[in-house]
């Protein structure tokens, strides 16, 4: 087998399949995506709802066929696609040790890596909820496996906590699928999924949300039999005196997403403790040398329109990498100020040239605020907001001219109106 | 009389109110674009929903699936146990018709290629 | 007709039964669980103790330094994760101190090798985390860790292999004896006959020995709450590290786990069921108390919480006799801490003094005591996997990815003796689902490995025995 590839691509979601067509039509042909999976395609196999592709496509289509159109477009290219291999681990000199079962556990050395992992689901596990640990406490994602991809329902009667879009979705999945959804908790005074799902998953189906509310005790010997829900005060203690019971034989949990990373810290390619993504330049390059990140990998995205074309730059980057080789960098950092939860990128090398989109969260919901960028006293951008939610992603474009003024950290941050 | 929606139909989610008199629409606030008009103005005199679900293959996998056009809201649980009793046989394509006029003249279409 | 019925598929049972095949007998386990190993062998600190707690004198002292001293050589011939890290009791008052040295004594007493008092400088030395509020520690250097439904799993195992029976989904319900032969009852009809009778059966002992006609076994339990934390912290403290015992209780440990993960707790609140719910509050005694021993415990890697019970005696020391009231009926009760530690003692004491004597069998000259690890597939070469994937592919196929199991390790679990029948016995003997997404990726894909095995409906899988099925149906 060949075992060297100019771009290797580790996962073949939306993020993996964009980087690579644009890695492709930028003339660097001799690409390898790496899956673990059966197919291509990711998490938004197991998507099924419609929304997706809104902004890049102006139309709304299912997850699968959101893929569908990227693995078309593969496919199309001939670009090379190992399914069902798992990479085991990757070293700062973009050798990778995968594994399948038609190869055995294998090496190969790639002149650039772009890192598409994606992310997973926090589990109760995290949270430390107390009660007992029977059957019926799954991951909203997981539920979503059994429903969508393998048929089976987790459960009949439903609470779900955390009002993240994927429990928002399930909310509606599972009441269509016939079973009764009886509450939605979410610990936050807000929801951290987008409001058309509150509206079209709970509202459509007279499914409470509860802010400020969560689960405190699970309870079930064998099976979940019940829950017991609280209010939660301004530091997220549950009140004494609040606690509402439900029955319930399935408990979901929709309390965030975390990038994937294993990988990534086995190569030492440091991470940012704010996204637990790597620390990328504008390029998405890594602090390793042609090593590339893009995707949920990188930072948790709301809409995988964003995530395509955030892989596509990776893509075009780990192009121009494998032409021109190694740059040098006149690198400042970006950092998250004042009410800000966290920047990407977290460094921009000036030497790249063109303007860089900032992506930001914010840290709580925020009315008629202005957020601000800056360097030293230097105001570089400045932009008033109606609202803002930590629930949705920021962005804000940085200019060529404006980068031009910089002259160290460039800091981002909001402030409320007085 | 006035009502207050979100909208669906993208991610930005407009805070959208109508103000309706028997059923006749007299204004349409807070939309940022023609979309959202129109489904406010849906919303408050038929609201339709695009239903998403899954048809079992005959060999046991499932087939992801969706109205082609939104059906009436209130038919949504209707259209469920039509999509419930279809079978299909694989591969399927994106588009394939699985059972014509499910709802009036929306169409149940495959929305994911299944070899 | 079998010679012996162990009743109680724990550490105790398990490794009771492995050592009784090393004899001509015909010997089964009986486990009211769909699985071995779910009661108090599961949820534990997997602690091997050196042996400096117990007074002197006491069944506990003997066979706390006795296993002690087995267990490296045991664990090796099981296949079974064991790692002799040491442990640390840190002392943080002088009266802390005080009680340092009368534990060095007392362990010397009781034939405990290798310790030391170690000031403040040399523990921050050994453990860099370790409270900057801690005055000093004893350094047991015998202490360990080890995997414990690792070692009862293996043990019963491995008896199996060597020709034991094993029942799960027995419920015991009643233990007649007539003529001399036991005849031992399942909730569900089916029952057994022995001649001996090895009451293994942990927090329902007391229970077991009243049915059999004896009321003097009385067992109370504890609940301990657990915390684990990410192998990602898995080097945040190497050794074990226990609090100085006080008046007030013994505190909790922070410990490394064989597999690398950050053990904490446990709690320690009187039970009067097998009641494993985690509380609140247990788990923020249990978060308080690791802030103490530790500087900036890493619990943002927090990936589960649970709890285990513990059954005592109230003799508060281990009851390992034959019964005054029933003869052939032999007691191993009150097998609280350091119980896992003195199992392979036990078993052999149990074996060698009571059963020959009683029986006077003949060795069973077949016996084989080593097994193959459960995790023989990691510790491969690259050319050794890819000798084993060539024959078989499933080892070619990651399941697990937070742990990297393969579907040959996972067929392997639901085949091997004793073999695992839902989705936590294959956690328990793989790792499958033990990682930082708890499952959430590979159970469906571990449900359906099951279910093909056991050519059964995916309906029928369970968590962990019936009734805590995974799905409730078809979704059309």
């Amino acid at each position: 087998m060949k075992n060297t590839y100019d771009i290797v691509i580790i996962g073949g979601g939306p993020a993996g399949l964009a980087a690579a067509i644009s890695a492709y039509d930028e003339g660097v042909k001799d690409i390898l995506i790496l899956e673990r999976e059966e197919r291509l395609g990711g998490i938004l196999n197991q998507c099924i709802h419609n929304g997706f592709g809104l902004t890049r496509f102006k139309e709304s289509l299912s997850g699968p066929e959101y893929a569908a159109r990227f693995v078309d477009e593969v496919e199309s290219r001939g670009i090379q696609v190992m399914t069902e291999t798992t990479v085991l681990s990757l070293t700062k000199e973009k050798q990778i040790t995968a594994m399948n079962s038609t190869y055995g556990v294998f090496v190969l050395q790639a002149k650039a890596v772009i890192l598409a992992m994606g992310c997973r689901e926090r589990s109760r596990g995290a949270l430390n909820v107390a009660g007992s640990r029977p059957a019926g406490v799954y991951s909203a994602g997981t539920a979503q496996k059994y429903v969508n991809i393998k048929g089976y329902m987790p459960g009949k009667s439903v609470v779900i906590l955390g009002s993240g879009d994927i429990g928002l979705i399930m909310a509606r999945r599972m009441t269509l699928e016939g079973a009764k959804v009886h509450a939605v908790c979410e610990i936050m005074p807000y929801s951290s999924g987008l409001k058309r799902n509150i509206a079209q998953c709970l509202n459509d189906f007279d499914i409470p949300l509860y802010l400020n509310h969560t689960i405190t005790k699970i309870e079930g010997e064998k099976r979940v039999t019940g829950v017991v829900v609280s209010e939660v005060d301004k530091d997220k203690k549950p009140i004494p005196g609040t606690e509402m019971h439900f029955d319930c034989d399935t408990v979901l949990f929709s309390v965030g997403l975390i990038p994937e990373n294993e990988l990534t810290k086995s190569a030492g390619i440091p991470l940012s403790p704010r996204t637990r993504g790597a620390v990328v330049y504008q390029n998405r390059e890594t602090e390793t040398d042609g090593v590339f990140a893009c995707g949920n990998v990188l930072q948790v995205h709301d809409l995988v329109d964003f995530v395509s074309e955030e892989s596509e730059l990776a893509g075009r980057s780990a192009s121009s990498y494998v032409k021109n080789g190694k740059r040098e960098r006149n690198a400042v950092s970006v950092v998250n100020g004042q009410n800000i939860g966290y920047v990407v990128p977290q460094k921009i090398d000036k030497n790249l040239g063109g303007s860089v989109k900032l992506f930001f969260r914010v840290t709580n919901t925020f009315r008629d605020c202005t957020i601000t960028v800056k360097c030293g006293d230097k105001i570089l951008l400045q932009r008033k907001k109606r609202i803002v939610v930590p629930g949705e992603m920021e962005t804000l474009l940085l200019t060529e001219e404006k980068l031009a003024e910089v002259d160290g950290v460039i800091e981002i941050i909001l402030e409320e109106s007085v | 009389m006035k009502r207050s929606l979100i909208c669906i139909e993208c991610p930005i989610g407009c805070e959208i109110e109508v103000e309706t008199d028997n059923g006749k629409i007299l204004s349409v606030k807070g939309n940022t674009c023609p979309r959202g008009k129109m489904y406010a103005e849906n919303e408050v005199i038929c609201p339709k929903r695009v239903v998403t679900s899954t048809v079992r293959a005959s060999n046991g996998m499932m087939v992801p699936v969706k109205t082609d056009k939104p059906v009436k809201k209130s038919e949504m649980f209707t259209v469920m146990e039509k999509i419930n009793k279809t079978v299909c046989e694989l591969p399927v394509k994106i588009g394939d018709i699985l059972l014509e006029n499910i709802s009036e003249d929306a169409n149940l279409i495959v929305a994911g290629n299944i070899k | 007709m079998f010679d012996i019925i162990v009743i109680g598929g724990g550490v105790i049972g398990g490794t009771i039964l492995r050592e009784l095949t090393k004899y001509q007998l015909k010997v089964c386990l009986v486990e009211k669980e769909n699985d071995v190993c779910m009661g108090q062998s599961k949820a534990n600190s997997g602690i091997v103790h050196a042996g400096f707690d117990a007074q002197p004198g006491t069944l506990k002292a003997r066979f706390n330094v006795a296993g002690n001293k087995m267990m490296p050589a045991y664990a090796k011939e099981l296949g079974v994760k064991y790692i002799n890290n040491g442990s640390l009791v840190v002392a943080f008052t002088e009266e802390d101190f005080q009680t340092l040295q009368t534990l060095k004594k007392r362990g010397e007493e009781n034939g405990v090798a290798d310790m030391e008092i170690i000031s403040a400088e040399r523990l921050r030395e050994i453990e860099p985390n370790v409270s900057e509020e801690a005055l000093g520690a004893l350094w047991a250097k015998t202490g360990g860790i080890i995997c414990p439904y690792g070692l009862t799993i293996a043990a019963i195992g491995n008896a199996m292999d060597n020709g034991a029976k094993l029942y799960t989904d027995f419920e015991v319900s009643s233990i007649a004896k007539t003529n001399g032969v036991f005849e031992v009852t399942a909730k569900d009809g089916r029952a057994l006959n022995s001649r001996l009778v090895i009451n293994c059966a942990g927090l329902a002992s007391g229970k077991i020995a009243e049915m059999a006609g004896d009321t003097d076994i009385r067992v109370s339990a504890r609940k301990g709450e657990y915390i684990l934390l990410d192998r990602e912290s898995g080097d945040f403290v190497s050794h074990t590290l226990f609090f100085t015992p006080t008046k007030a209780g013994k505190g909790i440990l922070v410990s490394q786990t064989v597999d690398n993960n950050i053990l904490l707790g446990p709690t320690s609140e009187e039970q009067d069921n097998g009641c494993t719910d985690t509380t609140a509050e247990g788990l923020s005694f249990v978060i308080e108390k690791v802030r103490k021993m530790s500087k900036n415990p890493p619990l943002f890697n927090t990936i589960t919480s649970f709890a285990g019970v513990r059954a005592y005696c109230d003799r508060h020391d281990f009851i390992i006799e034959e019964s005054q009231k029933v003869q052939g009926l032999i007691h191993c009760a009150g097998i609280e801490s350091p119980g896992l530690t003195s199992a392979p003692a036990i078993a052999k004491y149990v074996t060698e003094e009571l059963v020959c004597k009683m029986l006077a069998p003949a060795r069973n000259d077949g016996f084989n005591g080593t097994r193959e690890a459960d995790y023989f597939f990691k510790n491969l070469s690259i050319e050794e996997k890819n000798a084993i994937i060539a024959k078989d592919p499933s080892y070619g196929k990651i399941v697990c990815r937070c742990e990297q199991i393969t579907e040959g390790e996972i067929l392997r679990a639901i085949r091997e003796n004793p073999p695992a029948k839902n989705v936590d016995a294959v956690k328990r003997r793989t790792r499958a689902g033990m990682g930082r997404c708890q499952g959430g990726f590979c159970q469906p894909y571990v449900a359906e490995l099951i279910a093909k095995e056991q050519n059964i409906p995916l309906e029928k899988v369970t968590k962990n025995g019936k009734g805590a099925e995974l799905v409730v149906g078809v979704s059309k």
